[in-house]
């Protein structure tokens, strides 16, 4: 609990940092913050959760595990963030403060135990969020993506709440483990309320997590948004949407499941192939990027068809294997684009002769994104498909392994282009920050992959 | 010594140091010293491995407990040749790479191929042998796209997918397989004692097949091979044909008869039909061709179309035959692919026609061409002989007719290799081929190196076929196809 009083207080400090332009110190004190945050939640762990707040939260383990998931990649995401924003906007300190005030949401949608919580910790981390879209205000394709994913964002909460109203109007509590022993309790007579509010809830997370067919919203946002706006959104908020959506499943719709599943597994088989045809035919490594994150909530969406006591430790994975790669796949595009003012695939050529261990750490992103043995991405993907299998779908499964093999299409045309195409051009002059991020992330990618005991059985 | 963690290890160091080295001398130093340091590690295997059915040098811990897996690695009667031919072919590859300045790079690639491929010959897990089999493919991508030639990039990654997407299918019936283990672990053994029924086996088949068949090739899985083949810089080619398709051959005994032997009975005459038509297929097209190196990619579809034949035939010597044929066409192979680089460096084309009259400039290349030639062939006193005799002999004892066509391999094989030999060497030199230098220094070595393999294993294969004949007919005696 601790830990989020220390978030929310930290942005409203960074906030008032900035009035009195205290530019200098914003970085440092948010940094200094999250850390202290992580530690917080270090001492949390072991220790038995109770509900918190009338059972508003519940810090288990995990929300605690997720929760830090979130923070550690907040503070990657700032430290690229220096001296990006200050490029961009003279209020510096508004990014700073958005930022942890949409971490703060995400950690709420992590650790709800009460459907209002959920409610609250995703407007809080969107609200932020169509705010920091937006941010480049003379920028056409920034606000069109505010724009965009506020009105979207604006319907999906519409859903959301009309779903909550649903399970409400059913079983008479908020309450998660009020709504569980309802499940139990009556098999029989379950309302036909009920299940219409499970399918809204399911919109509303699917549309949070930019699965198909809800995704509509993604490739422009994800393109139009200043890049770190969108790794923040491609990692931060899509670990929330779907450790959220993975926690309301398995507390309270687990028995329900005959009636769910289908309809998951129907999106989860589309959202595949519409991330993947599309992400093949993109000119533009962003654009691509946006929808082969499309395809891995799809990939995501596995554990909540198998779900199970096995569910958590596979998204918990996989979520920090593609987090770790998407990190540094946008985070190179924003160097690239610096220094080519293109964000297509042909900026990359001939990257690998003048930045040979840059290029290393992309093509170790892109292997890990493709599901290649020895990275993260591929014990990430395996554990999926495990889970997938012992439920015995096999068809979801082969289905997914032919998109695996179409993801090799266009993940390896960045490494083409790096390594195979000759061009000459100047180094890109990659700023301490970058190092120690892209070295932290290529570094967990493979030591994850090569010995992944380390994070499998955590939850 | 004999500890096999070291075996593996040794090359994964010496690709991690190589990756820093930018000078191209010192690069090739320090990868022939890696590469020789393992041909030393593997001797303590050899003398003290003991040729009878069981698995020795056992080494195992537990990877990833949570999920039941186990780096579980050891060496058998089946296994143990293919072990000796990777660490005994990498230094000739890396020597045969001496006459061109690559930095360290490449190298590095190389010796980490090593790794996968040793841990696809030992592995003892299905986790551990899906990860060796996928080790090894990222390497040779990045030897063939880097240093290949114009068309590198679309060819490979053609080849890439090809063989990604039916390695992933294989991984599809890999974790089927482990939810079925009671004991909920991948190990080699719990799959072998699994009694699935019948239809589940031959879907289980068909995954493992396309895997195995798409990286051998059988026909008609082999589209990406004579482009790969062709446009990969030689090192890239040698990896491929000489240990690379042995991945596919063992991992048909190791681990599909043995897992799904009813959908062998089901099917396995089907893939054996299709690799006696690949054996045809392939060296009719090769009597056609014009490209030296085209032409030696076609010749190692019709010869691994044959081994295929042998081991589907499912019996003593069919099975003996495949794995001292998988030894000795590596070694074959190799010398071929190594004599095609000369003749492509020194003249500039790939083009037989542009060729002739060789061998009156270049008697030494061309008497060790011959023999090595002679043991692709099959000549008695090479190597080659042993093991298509008795390939054959075992496809006879399944059925005559697929004796007669496997047959043909030796005998079109002897008309395209004899063609190919004649066009290159003989006749009378033109202009570009009357100054052909003979062969000198690395390639010396590399080439006598060879021809005692040819011929010592010609002469004298009763160490060699000593060593799997255990394992081998307790491997048959235990999985028996039902016809």
């Amino acid at each position: 609990m601790s830990a989020i009083i220390t978030l929310s207080l930290l942005a409203i400090l960074v906030l008032y940092l900035g009035l009195f332009k205290a530019r200098r110190a914003l970085l440092p004190v948010s940094l200094l913050g999250l850390v202290a945050t992580v530690v917080l939640y270090g001492v949390q762990w072991g220790k038995t959760a109770e509900p918190l707040y009338s059972g508003m939260v519940l810090f288990d383990h995990f929300a605690v595990v997720f929760s830090v998931v979130c923070v550690i990649l907040t503070i990657l995401v700032l430290l690229l963030s220096k001296d990006y924003f200050d490029k961009s906007s003279p209020h510096v300190a508004e990014y700073y403060a958005l930022l942890l005030f949409s971490l703060t949401g995400a950690v709420l949608v992590v650790s709800f135990h009460n459907l209002a919580m959920l409610f609250i910790g995703i407007e809080i981390m969107s609200v932020a969020l169509y705010i920091l879209a937006g941010i480049r205000k003379k920028d056409f394709a920034s606000n069109e993506a505010a724009l965009k994913y506020f009105l979207m964002g604006a319907y999906s909460t519409g859903f959301l709440l009309f779903g909550i109203a649903l399970l409400y109007g059913a079983s008479g509590s908020f309450d998660l483990a009020a709504i569980k022993e309802y499940v139990v309790s009556n098999p029989q007579g379950i309302s036909p309320l009920f299940y219409a509010g499970i399918l809204l809830l399911i919109v509303s997370l699917a549309f949070k997590l930019g699965a198909a067919p809800f995704h509509f919203w993604t490739p422009d946002v994800y393109d139009g948004s200043p890049i770190l706006i969108t790794i923040f959104m491609a990692t931060v908020v899509k670990t929330a949407a779907i450790a959220g959506f993975l926690r309301l499943f398995y507390f309270c719709f687990i028995p329900l499941q005959d009636f769910w599943v289908p309809v998951l597994l129907v999106m989860t088989i589309i959202t595949l192939f519409v991330g993947n045809l599309t992400a093949i035919v993109q000119q533009s490594v962003k654009r691509m990027l946006a929808y082969s994150s499309i395809s891995h909530a799809g990939y995501l969406l596995f554990a909540i068809v198998a779900i199970g006591a096995t569910s958590a430790n596979s998204v918990l994975f996989y979520v920090t294997a593609y987090s770790l790669s998407t990190i540094i796949g946008f985070g190179s595009l924003i160097l690239v684009k610096r220094a080519t003012g293109s964000e297509h695939f042909e900026a990359f050529n001939g990257l690998a002769k003048k930045n040979p261990y840059l290029s290393l750490a992309i093509a170790i992103a892109m292997l890990s994104l493709a599901g290649i043995p020895l990275t993260a991405g591929f014990v990430g993907k395996f554990m999926m498909f495990s889970g997938v299998l012992a439920d015995y779908q096999v068809l979801l499964v082969v289905l997914a392994v032919i998109n695996a093999a179409m993801g090799i299409f266009y993940y390896f045309r960045v490494i083409v282009a790096m390594y195979f195409k000759p061009l000459d051009r100047d180094a890109i002059v990659v700023s301490g920050p970058y190092r120690v991020v892209f070295f932290l992330a290529a570094l967990i990618t493979l030591l994850l992959g090569v010995y992944p005991a380390w994070l499998t059985g955590l939850i | 010594m004999d500890n096999l963690f070291i075996l593996l290890l040794i090359p994964v160091l010496g690709a991690i140091a190589l990756a820093f080295v930018r000078q191209p001398r010192a690069a090739k130093q320090l990868a022939l010293l890696v590469s020789l340091i393992s041909v030393a590690a593997t001797i303590p295997f050899l003398v003290n491995f003991v040729p009878d059915a069981s698995m020795q040098f056992e080494q195992r811990f537990a990877w990833i407990p949570a999920l039941g897996i186990n780096f579980h690695i050891g060496i058998d009667g089946i296994s143990l040749p293919l072990v000796l031919l990777t660490n005994g072919l990498i230094p000739l590859i890396i020597l045969s790479a001496f006459s061109y300045e690559y930095k360290g790079g490449l190298y590095a690639l190389v010796l980490f191929m090593q790794a996968g491929l040793l841990l696809v010959f030992t592995a003892l897990d299905a986790f551990a042998f899906y990860v060796g089999w996928e080790v090894a493919l990222i390497p040779i991508y990045f030897i063939c796209a880097l240093w290949g030639g114009e068309n590198r990039i679309r060819v490979n990654i053609k080849f890439f997918i090809y063989t990604f997407f039916g390695s992933l299918l294989m991984l599809v019936a890999i974790i089927y397989l482990h939810v079925q283990v009671p004991s909920g672990d991948y190990e080699l053994s719990s799959f072998y004692q699994l009694a699935l029924d019948a239809s589940t086996q031959r879907w289980i088949f068909w995954a493992f097949f396309i895997a195995f068949a798409i990286k051998m090739p059988i026909f008609p899985f082999h589209t990406w091979q004579p482009d790969t083949y062709t446009e990969a810089p030689t090192a890239g080619t040698m990896l491929l044909a000489a240990i690379m398709l042995k991945m596919g051959v063992y991992g048909l005994i190791r681990w599909l008869i043995p897992i799904a032997p009813l959908g062998v009975a089901a099917y396995g005459q089907l893939a054996l039909v299709l690799c006696i038509i690949g054996v045809v297929y392939a060296s009719i097209i090769a009597f056609k061709q014009n490209d030296a190196k085209r032409l030696i990619a076609y010749s190692s579809i019709g010869h691994v179309g044959l081994i295929g034949a042998g081991v589907f035939a499912w019996n003593v010597q069919g099975l003996q035959g495949a794995i001292i044929q998988m030894v000795n066409h590596g070694i074959s192979v190799l010398g071929l692919f190594f004599v095609a680089d000369i003749l492509i460096r020194r003249l500039g084309t790939r083009d037989l026609a542009a060729m002739g009259g060789i061998a009156k400039s270049a008697p030494a290349l061309a008497i060790m061409f011959l023999t090595i030639v002679m043991g692709a062939i099959g000549l008695p006193v090479t190597n080659g002989f042993v093991g298509e005799f008795l390939l054959l002999i075992g496809i006879y004892q399944y059925g005559i007719w697929y004796a007669v066509f496997g047959g043909l391999t030796i005998i079109l094989a002897a008309v395209y290799l004899l063609r190919m030999y004649q066009k290159v060497m003989l006749g009378e030199p033109n202009a570009q081929t009357s100054g052909f230098a003979d062969v000198s220094g690395t390639e010396w070595i590399v080439l006598a190196v060879v021809v005692v393999l040819v011929i010592g294993i010609g002469v004298y294969p009763k160490p060699l076929l000593g060593i799997s004949e255990a394992a081998v007919t307790e491997l048959i005696n235990k999985v028996s196809l039902v016809k």
